[in-house]
């Protein structure tokens, strides 16, 4: 099997093979330029080019950049170099498209509802609750909303400014994260010994004024992930609200909503008329509504969105009840590869308000492991007071 | 030199280096490139530039990482108590202005930090940048830019070149993901956990005066304690103070009394949770089957 491959004899030479092993590289998604290409090349001179192992290990030094690539490597060094047979395949899945926030019609959004009918957790309708958990706990909740005000019924107009007002509070205290660095500043806690110096200068070498530095607040921007799926329609409504405040709190702040699918809303959500607002993306919202599959939808915004706006400063907030219809392994890896970037990462889980509730739904438990902060969010009381734990962490 | 003499440099000062890091070692030498090294700890990231620095007969200069690390701490800072002592003395001389200012912001009034001193050594030094990824993302781009130019430009001062291009190890446990960026500058190895041959030849290296028998058996055991579902799996580091242990103790056999077996774990288990998995019980049963 491990024979070398036969270059056909036109092939001009080892520079061009080389190149073309980058070509073949980049093919399956790793990130290589010419100056790889170059510096391969050279490192083949320092080793014994004849011997495929030390190839091998040569190229994978220079080629790969991380655990995954590395492992990865021999695959694909192999179907290159040893004729392995493979048929050169995309390893890497092309990004998934995502609907355009532009062009939203609720016509292509009903089809999509009609197709996802059928799935576990989807209820038909909003009186036809059919969780996967049973009935018993939907009484409970129908019985809690009696007694007390839930979040559903608060998307009125007036009250999506208390929304706001909580979101602009929950925001402030999670973003008040000092730097350890110090800055120059007027009233600083420290002296500031560089500026002092230098502008002694202009005095002699006396030191007048003394300069100070002090820790500048550091923003920490908040990421917020909406489970739209039919698991979560009564509350869905409600959390877009709160997500409306929010990004009308904070210009920094990003705004996703998932089903089956991840959708960005955060351009949707920075209408100046929050009813707008709300009203584009219930429309976008409602049309969805259909099964949940978390799991890849989280997969899908760590290997796309996170590697560009989320990091060590954010914060990310999944509004869900965790009811996944996919394996809660994928779920489990794609919280390990979010919470790589450094992140904080919150579950807001309506469920979680209910009595008796524990996580024992297979995507919940397994999401647990990852998560900083796990509570419940059930009416606006709960969101406002998150607020000084948010600040806690 | 080839990339199997560097390995042999490196075995005569008793650090056995799988072939996948010799020919990385080999060719951030001839290359001259940085290199990356991604592991779990206590695999002998830190070690393998220690060992490097004694066969190129040379310094090392390690920069330990931090959250909140900056340039001050890690390239240069002027010594600005001696500044103000001399601007106060040089006043009560009659100097003034420029004569003042040009002596003030000489070389002498700058401290090195790790990275300055290493680009202004008269032989190139092993630069160990450890543990990378506990650093902020800023550090992170101001270190490139001194990798890639192997310059430092202080205001003050002008632009002070490198007097060598330093041998630049950069060690990371993957808590966060590093930049693309730095990952494409750098040649990348990750270190794994030996397999049980590679890990008997560092044992027998490391501590010649453990019995081949009892190394057998320790490396077995660790090597089947890595297998079990622990919080902090022990690194080669641990197999290290485990036979050192057992040495100290002198223990002959491990299936010999469960009871020392049991307490010399200290040095292998490093949470409680996993202390609490592997009783007595357990132990006994690993190094049986180990043995």
């Amino acid at each position: 099997m491990s024979r070398v491959t036969r270059f056909a004899a036109r092939d001009p030479g080892p520079a061009a093979r080389v190149v073309g092993f980058m070509a073949h590289l980049r093919d399956n998604g790793m990130k290589l330029g010419v100056t790889e290409a170059d510096l391969s090349l050279t490192a083949l001179t320092q080793v014994n080019a004849a011997a495929s192992d030390e190839c091998r290990r040569a190229l994978r030094a220079i080629c790969t950049g991380c655990q995954d690539e590395a492992a990865r490597f021999d695959a694909l060094f192999d179907s290159y170099w040893m004729d392995a047979g493979r048929v050169k395949q995309r390893i890497i899945p092309k990004p998934q498209e995502t609907l355009s926030d532009a062009v939203h019609s609720s016509r292509d959004a009903d089809g999509k509802d009609a197709g996802a009918q059928g799935t576990s957790t989807t209820p038909d309708a909003d009186d036809a609750e059919t969780d996967s958990d049973g009935t018993g706990k939907l009484i409970a909740t129908e019985q809690r909303n009696l007694s007390r005000r839930d979040l559903r019924d608060l998307v009125r107009a007036e009250e999506i400014a208390e929304a706001e007002a909580v979101a602009r509070r929950l925001g402030a205290s999670l973003r008040d994260k000092r730097s350890r660095r110090r800055i120059a500043a007027r009233k600083g806690d420290r002296l500031h010994f560089r500026k002092t110096i230098r502008r002694s200068l202009a005095t002699g070498g006396e030191p007048l004024r003394l300069l100070r530095k002090r820790r500048p607040d550091r923003t920490r921007k908040i990421v917020a992930l909406c489970d739209v799926s039919g698991s979560m329609n009564v509350y869905a409504q409600v959390f877009l609200a709160f997500l409306a405040g929010l990004m009308r709190a904070d210009k920094d702040a990003d705004a996703y909503l998932f089903h089956t699918r991840l959708v960005r809303i955060t351009e949707a959500l920075r209408d100046k008329d929050a009813m707008r607002a709300i009203g584009r993306m219930s429309l976008m919202a409602d049309g969805f509504g259909g099964g949940s599959k978390i799991g890849p939808s989280l997969q899908q915004f760590a290997e796309t969105y996170a590697k560009r706006f989320v990091n060590g400063r954010s914060v990310v907030v999944i509004l869900s009840d965790g009811c996944d219809t996919e394996p809660p392994d994928q779920l489990d890896a794609a919280l390990g590869k979010l919470k790589k970037r450094g992140c904080t990462i919150i579950w807001l889980n309506p469920l979680k308000g209910w009595r008796d509730y524990a996580p024992v739904v297979g995507g919940m438990a397994a999401a647990l492991p990852h998560l900083d902060l796990f509570k419940a969010a059930n009416t606006l009381d709960d969101l406002a007071a998150l607020e000084t734990e948010l600040g806690a962490l | 030199m080839t990339w199997q003499t560097l390995q042999s440099a490196l075995a005569a000062e008793s650090y056995v280096a799988s072939d996948d890091l010799s020919v990385a070692l080999h060719l951030a030498l001839s290359l001259e490139r940085p290199l990356l090294l991604e592991g779990a700890a206590g695999v002998g990231k830190t070690e393998i530039a220690r060992t490097l620095s004694l066969t190129q007969d040379t310094t090392l200069i390690r920069l330990q990482c931090y959250e909140g690390l900056d340039a001050s701490q890690a390239i240069y800072e002027w010594n600005y108590q001696r500044q103000l002592l001399t601007i106060r003395s040089a006043a009560e001389d009659g100097q003034t202005g420029k004569v003042v200012e040009d002596r003030i912001f000489s070389r002498d009034f700058l401290l090195e930090r790790p990275l300055l001193a290493a680009i202004t050594q008269d032989k190139p030094p092993v630069l160990l940048i450890d543990e990378i990824d506990r650093a902020d993302e800023e550090f992170e781009a101001y270190l490139l830019e001194v990798l890639s130019d192997y310059q430092v430009s202080v205001p003050e001062l002008g632009t002070i070149t490198a007097t060598c291009k330093p041998i630049v190890i950069l060690t990371s446990n993957g808590t966060r993901d590093l930049s693309d960026a730095l990952r494409r500058r750098c040649l990348y190895t990750y270190v794994d956990y030996p397999d049980r041959a590679t890990e008997l030849a560092i044992l027998r290296a490391r501590c010649p005066q453990v019995e081949v028998r009892l190394a057998q058996q320790i490396v077995g055991f660790v090597q089947k304690l890595r297998e079990q579902d622990l919080e902090k799996t022990p690194g080669i580091a641990e197999t290290l103070d485990f036979a050192a242990a057992l040495m100290g103790l002198g223990i002959a056999d491990l299936t010999d009394s469960p009871a020392v077996l049991q307490s010399t774990l200290a040095t292998l288990l490093k949470t409680q949770s996993d202390q609490a998995q592997i009783t007595a019980d357990v132990a006994v049963r690993i190094a049986g089957q180990a043995a």
